[in-house]
């Protein structure tokens, strides 16, 4: 079908695009890549009063990084993403990640902000943010605030961000150098949504685990972080015999629903071997 | 709300045109610019029928409003000739059977433009990953894969 009919507007500041956002108290949307609002909007599955498309503002595609942090403005295209050598160097799960979003034809669209501000459970970004423990910084008519990964995703789609804020900013922070990373997908075709999804960073100092970082996409209402299967290999170490023990508490912890997709037996059959295979597959580039 | 200006550079030729907001690039390319070489499949960015080049990249037209590309520079199946003469990919498809309806074909050698451009000399396992991004119901995609390799190949080769 054809998208309804919609006000349009394309400011050229955040400040503007703000102001359109209060204005309509919540009857506009905020038109980032597209590449799930619009299929939205052609099936009539949402009809906003307004679109407010940040596209024509520049100052949100960029991409900076500091001694600790990479930060990415909200507009920054997964495609730009794919090949920053910034990212490959200080963030490769999140390069790992982001190649599995989509095809290359929807990464030359599709945004960082645009994806986290989604908030689709089953989504690569969410999953990388929670992992990693990112941040987003959210401007509203009350100013800019920072929102953690563990306190921006309600539930389906629904982010705890108010109607009159939009993501300017994506904030990771920059992974150990040699940390071990890995993302793990299954989806019944390549390029769809996954049916569940892991993301993986692993460091290490010899047969120990100083830090694990694991967290699941399509496994639940959020991306979950599995923070109680991180601790046993930070506990019990790298062996086969700790790598299933995590594998088999990450599929205790996450609460998937049933859909017609797959059954929530299946996704949680999926997070306990996707999760041994990340884990398993981080090793493989972990260094130290 | 009322019709907005589109202003766009279409394979090297200005050309514009006025519409309202909720027009679909595709819609504007097709209906209003006459350029039918594009074609609009599933409307929600699956089948890739309706891929062109935008500012040089590879984007779903179904996915972009046509006033989201007011001053943009696009590239559609009707570009890839020049002077008459067939893309080596367009060759490519003729030779080794890359299309039977040819419902996809528009998009499938938009999005191998683009694949190449990124990855010049692909995989194989390359091609299929790249072209698993528009769907074609007829060829089975073995033919198009090696079009796409035959076209790498002679593209490569090329001063």
């Amino acid at each position: 079908m054809k998208p309804p009919k919609f006000d349009y507007h394309a400011p050229a500041s955040i400040d503007e695009a703000v102001a359109l956002l209060q204005r309509y108290g919540g009857d506009a949307k905020v038109l980032a890549g597209g590449q799930s609002l619009m299929p939205m909007l052609n099936f009539r599955l949402t009809r906003p009063a307004a679109l407010v498309d940040v596209n024509r503002i520049a100052a949100l595609a960029y991409i900076r990084e500091d001694d600790s942090t990479i930060a990415f403005g909200a507009m920054t295209r997964q495609r730009t993403i794919e090949f920053s050598p910034v990212v490959a160097a200080r963030l490769p799960l999140l390069r790992e990640a982001t190649r599995w979003v989509g095809h290359l034809p929807i990464r030359s669209r599709g945004t960082i902000g645009g994806s986290i501000a989604h908030a689709d459970p089953s989504a690569e970004y969410p999953a990388v943010l929670t992992a990693l423990d990112g941040a987003v910084v959210a401007q509203g008519p009350r100013g800019r605030r920072t929102v953690k990964a563990g306190d921006l995703f309600e539930t389906y789609l629904t982010t705890t961000l108010a109607a009159d804020e939009v993501v300017v900013e994506v904030r990771l922070p920059a992974m150990p150098a040699g940390a071990g990373y890995a993302f793990e997908e299954f989806a019944r075709r390549h390029g769809d949504f996954a049916l569940v999804g892991i993301a993986a960073m692993i460091v290490r100092a010899g047969g120990r685990c100083t830090a694990a970082r694991l967290a699941a996409a399509g496994a639940g209402p959020v991306p979950l972080r599995l923070r109680a299967a991180e601790e046993i290999l930070e506990r019990d170490g790298l062996g086969e015999a700790a790598i299933e023990a995590a594998a088999a508490r990450a599929a205790e912890l996450v609460q998937p629903d049933s859909d017609v997709h797959a059954s929530a037996d299946y996704r949680r059959h999926l997070t306990r071997v996707l999760t041994g295979r990340a884990i398993k597959r981080a090793l493989t580039v972990a260094t130290a | 709300m009322s019709d907005l200006p589109v202003r766009v550079t279409v394979n090297g030729r200005p050309r514009e045109g006025r519409c309202p907001p909720r027009k679909l690039l595709v819609d504007f390319l097709r209906e209003d610019l006459g350029l039918t070489g594009t074609h609009v499949g599933c409307e929600h960015g699956i089948c890739g029928a309706c891929t062109i080049l935008v500012n040089g990249e590879a984007a779903r037209s179904c996915l972009m409003l046509a006033v989201q590309s007011d001053g943009a520079e696009l590239t559609t199946i009707e570009g890839l000739m020049t002077d008459g003469a067939l893309h080596p990919l367009q060759e490519a498809f003729r030779e080794h059977h890359g299309l039977q309806c040819g419902f996809c074909t528009p998009g499938m050698l938009m999005t191998a433009l683009d694949l190449l451009r990124v990855k010049p000399a692909p995989s194989e396992a390359d091609i299929r990953e790249g072209l698993s991004a528009v769907l074609c119901r007829c060829t089975g995609y073995h033919g198009i894969v090696k079009a796409v390799q035959a076209a790498a190949t002679k593209l490569s080769r090329r001063p």
